[in-house]
């Protein structure tokens, strides 16, 4: 056991890999190798009939997928619901968070911090079926409902993925707590200014590693925008309807999002947001 | 015709062999069915089962209890035969078709749009139907049909059928529709209020509307459309877009859309409407005059079953008079056996599901996988297979 100790400490080389391996052997085998699978299915045939998949080298899957208008209608209507989703989200997010990092007393924010969590607890479907039933055009809403479509998908994923946004703003505010805000305050900031021009610039990190959650939450979801969008269809429905028929299809479709998310991610880093994540 | 067909078989089997394939696959790559695959059907007897059986199934086609005690028919197989069930449900055919092919499952209930999937993707076997004693006892309509059938080979024992029936809320429909008008035309009063179903196989409803609006298309069958026929069809579902409120995936909710009037008219089963009417009588059903599209559901075997006598143990107790009553009525459909009818809880049942009306079935076009070697004979010119359906019903959803 010592030898092991010893020898460890002598090769510091051999230590890093030991600590490493592990979690690049998941990295490897869960996520690139899948992806890696993926992407060469994207050029993969089928057979028509059997929905059997050929392994023929065909652009085919991918050239209809960047080309067919109604993939890519689809394409920027997922994408406008996941920024409508993270908008939202940060409305919502940020008062409430600076509320219960700055106002809340100490013994009320770790309450107010279990309750802001507490929907996670519950099932994504009883509250997908929960904005159902109150979203239905003649439900308990009545004229106030929107009624189902967009605007339902973004208030019902809003709701899902809310705490998501909370939690890493409320860890950004609760950071300046009686350092920033009080130096503002003892240099003669009034609330709105110490808010706007110490606040705001030092939430930017927070809020852009909330939106990883909201954004990509979104846009790799298909469940509620059956249940209360009405006709309408997010990149993920194409992906479900297609890979029992056509997998190479579907796995082209599924490039998409991919591509959406690397650029957004790549956006993202520059605010240095994923150090915070 | 059928010479035709026979001939065409033929000329398509020698060309595969031309092409030195002969391999186990025998579908056409790109395109409809080649020649069957080959394999003979289990010569018997049936002995001893294997003591264990996997079973893949449409949901309450095989109850072991687990979703309601009292229904059962699982338990007592078990006990006469001594195999062990493992059931599987699934919820689409295109997820029935995917999780066979992994070969964990002996026997599948599978509808006309994934049969003959699984008969040339070769994952299942031709069947003995003499080893099936109740076959005997099948309605002799539901026998050698395209769906479960390949050149006079069986492969499989039909469980039952249905019509995919125009349902519809009584209040929003004083005079009952009679026709699918009301789902078609753009200026439908039941605009923004009705339901279709949303998989890729509506698209043959569309067709069979065509059939009977637009007899110039010559659509002789809706699971065969050429390119102009095809186009037509995604035409008439692009119209009707605007009209509808929801595509159903979910019939309990389609079911209480039409119970509380959010939907006026959908397609949909007979048992949508049951279950909706359990408090009040506020949904209809009829066939509509221009026909209707329906699923006639086939038991089939895997290919290199282990435990095939545990699998036509099954098969034969599956449609056995009572069990086959028992389903048709858990489910709401008819049986295929025809000594069912006399042993259904509710008297009625038979005649509330058409059962023994041979001229209630002969305008419901079962579900069928399309191929692009035409359904209906048609030989010079090519028609649109499946993928290509599952696409045009992807982009319609989509646009």
């Amino acid at each position: 056991m010592t030898s092991v100790q010893a020898m460890l400490h002598r090769r510091p080389a051999l230590r890093l890999a030991g600590l490493l391996t592990p979690a690049l052997l998941w990295l490897g085998l869960f996520y690139l190798v899948p992806l890696g699978f993926l992407l060469a299915t994207a050029f993969f045939a089928t057979d028509s009939f059997t929905g059997r998949v050929l392994y023929t080298f065909t652009t085919e899957n991918v050239v209809e997928v960047l080309t067919n208008p109604a993939y890519l209608l689809t394409v920027v209507r997922t994408v406008g619901v996941a920024v409508g989703v993270t908008a939202l989200c940060v409305v919502l997010a940020v008062p409430l968070a600076a509320y219960m990092a700055l106002v809340a007393g100490p013994r009320a924010r770790p309450v107010l911090v279990a309750l802001v969590v507490t929907p996670l607890w519950a099932s994504y479907l009883v509250k997908g079926y929960a904005w159902r039933v109150l979203l239905a055009p003649e439900g308990p809403l009545g004229g106030l409902s929107p009624g189902y479509g967009w605007v339902a998908v973004v208030l019902t994923l809003t709701y899902l993925w809310l705490p998501y946004m909370i939690l890493p703003v409320y860890a950004g505010i609760d950071g300046m707590r009686g350092s920033y805000v009080d130096a503002a305050a003892d240099l003669g900031a009034r609330p709105w200014t110490a808010f706007r021009t110490v606040m705001v610039p030092l939430l930017g990190p927070a809020v852009a590693a909330g939106s990883v959650f909201t954004f990509s939450l979104s846009l790799g979801d298909y469940i509620t925008v059956q249940l209360v969008g009405g006709t309408n269809q997010m990149l993920g429905n194409i992906v479900y309807a297609n890979f029992s028929t056509d997998l190479p299809f579907s796995a082209a479709v599924a490039l998409l999002p991919l591509l959406v998310m690397a650029a957004y991610l790549l956006t993202i880093r520059r605010t240095g947001a994923l150090e915070r994540l | 015709m059928k010479m035709r067909t026979v001939a065409v078989v033929g000329a398509l089997g020698l060309a595969l062999a031309a092409c030195g394939g002969g391999g186990g696959g025998g579908a056409a790559p790109g395109g409809g069915p080649g020649a069957p695959p080959g394999g003979t059907p289990y010569a018997g007897p049936v002995g001893q089962g294997e003591g264990k059986l996997s079973v893949l199934a449409w949901p309450g086609y095989a109850e072991n209890g687990s979703t309601d005690p009292k229904i059962n028919w699982v338990g007592p197989f078990e006990q006469q035969t001594g195999c062990k069930v493992a059931v599987k449900t699934f919820a689409t055919s295109a997820e029935a078709v995917q999780l066979f092919a992994t070969g964990e499952y002996d026997v599948i209930s599978a509808s006309g749009d994934a049969s003959l999937r699984l008969v040339y993707g070769d994952r299942v076997q031709p069947v003995n139907t003499a080893l099936v004693p109740n076959y005997a006892d099948i309605f002799p309509d539901l026998k050698d049909k395209p769906w479960n059938s390949v050149n006079g080979v069986s492969y499989g024992v039909p469980h039952g059928r249905g019509a995919n029936l125009l349902l519809y809320n009584k209040a929003a429909n004083p005079t009952p529709p009679a026709s699918w008008k009301d789902m078609w035309d753009a200026n439908s009063p039941a605009k923004g209020k009705i339901s279709p179903y949303d998989d890729a196989i509506y698209i043959a409803d569309a067709a069979v509307y065509l059939m009977a609006t637009q007899p110039d298309l010559g659509i002789k069958n809706p699971y065969a459309l050429d390119q102009k026929q095809f186009d037509a069809a995604t035409t008439l579902l692009k119209q009707q877009k605007p009209l509808v409120a929801e595509y159903w995936g979910d019939y309990v909710k389609q079911g209480q859309g039409l119970a509380s009037g959010s939907i006026a008219q959908g397609q949909g089963w007979q048992l949508t409407a049951n279950l909706a009417n359990a408090d009040g009588d506020k949904v209809g059903t009829t066939k509509p005059k221009e026909g209707a599209t329906g699923w006639s559901d086939t038991w089939m075997v895997k290919k290199d079953t282990a435990n095939v006598n545990c699998s036509y143990q099954w098969l034969n107790y599956i449609v056995s008079p009572q069990v086959n009553a028992q389903i048709a009525e858990y489910f709401g459909e008819a049986p295929a056996n025809q000594k069912s009818c006399a042993l259904t809880a509710n008297k009625d049942h038979c005649a509330q599901f058409h059962a023994q009306e041979t001229d209630f079935w002969g305008d419901v076009y079962y579900w069928t996988t399309p191929t692009a070697n035409c359904l209906d004979g048609r030989t010079d010119t090519k028609c649109i297979a499946y993928d290509d359906w599952v696409k045009a019903w992807s982009q319609l959803r989509s646009s």
